[in-house]
């Protein structure tokens, strides 16, 4: 798959943007996050299961779910559906349970490039600078703790 | 000094600064002097070789022993320990988004119906 992944995590401000492309119609784009028989084959990190208790992706409503570890461990993740606008737009909440009130805000842009092919587009924003570098590193799965306190995401500059 | 922590600390310290994120940004082209590493700053030269000094440091960048050129070059791997946090996000998201590829060519599949 061809198709790159865009991170752009600036210094000095909370939010995190994406940009990814796919082989496939808007409608089915938007029918993956939607539904969450869908939903739970992908989400989760690698080797991770994911069940969700809840996932009602339309506007006022909410998820609940857990990523489970292969050795057990839990990790709980709710929030709630601000906006859906059908094969354009989501807007939610984030919170890790395990990190409560660290809430972040997420905007989805699903983008029709015709010839079946949609760019998904998001940003997400953390309530601190440190918030976000901290959900940065809750993206890792290699186990590196130490330090993101001190990064202040300095290395975004460096080619 | 010795151990990675000590290493990484004094890394991340090090490319705080935007003249020494700059002159790594010119290093990853390739190796460089001291004076075409200055070249495009308005700054001494003097200035230029104390930020290469905490790079070197630091283990990020490396001087030859070349006694006229002396040429300045990037320590790839000492780089690559500062920017595993943001490699780690990167690899979780793009493992998640390979995964929305399957399951977009699969559909929704026996399974797909909602749940409440």
């Amino acid at each position: 798959m061809s198709n790159a992944l865009h991170l752009d995590i600036p210094a000095g401000v909370p939010w995190i943007d994406f940009t990814r492309e796919f082989d496939a119609p808007v409608a089915s784009v938007f029918e993956a996050h939607r539904d969450p028989a869908m939903v739970v084959r992908w989400l989760g990190p690698h080797g991770y299961e994911m069940e969700a208790e809840r996932w009602d992706f339309a506007s006022g409503g909410g998820y609940r779910y857990v990523h489970r570890s292969p050795d057990g461990g839990e990790y709980w993740f709710r929030g709630v559906f601000h906006t859906i606008r059908e094969n354009e737009f989501a807007l939610q909440t984030f919170e890790f349970e395990g990190m409560p009130d660290e809430v972040a805000l997420e905007f989805l842009w699903f983008e029709d490039l015709g010839d079946g092919r949609t760019r998904l587009r998001g940003r997400s924003i953390g309530r601190t600078v440190e918030g976000r570098d901290a959900m940065v590193e809750s993206g890792m799965e290699s186990g590196m703790s130490e330090g993101y306190d001190r990064l202040e995401a300095v290395v975004t500059g460096v080619g | 000094m010795t151990d990675d922590g000590d290493l990484v600390d004094l890394g991340f310290a090090a490319l705080a600064d935007p003249v020494r994120r700059a002159i790594i940004a010119r290093l990853s082209r390739g190796p460089a002097t001291v004076n075409e590493i200055a070249e495009p700053f308005e700054i001494s030269l003097q200035a230029v070789s104390r930020h290469i000094q905490v790079l070197e440091q630091a283990g990020l960048v490396t001087k030859g022993r070349e006694a006229q050129r002396r040429p300045v070059a990037l320590d790839p791997a000492a780089l690559e320990r500062l920017t595993a946090w943001i490699d780690g996000y990167r690899l979780a998201h793009e493992q998640r988004f390979r995964r929305l590829d399957d399951v977009l060519v699969e559909g929704p599949g026996p399974t797909g119906t909602e749940t409440t």
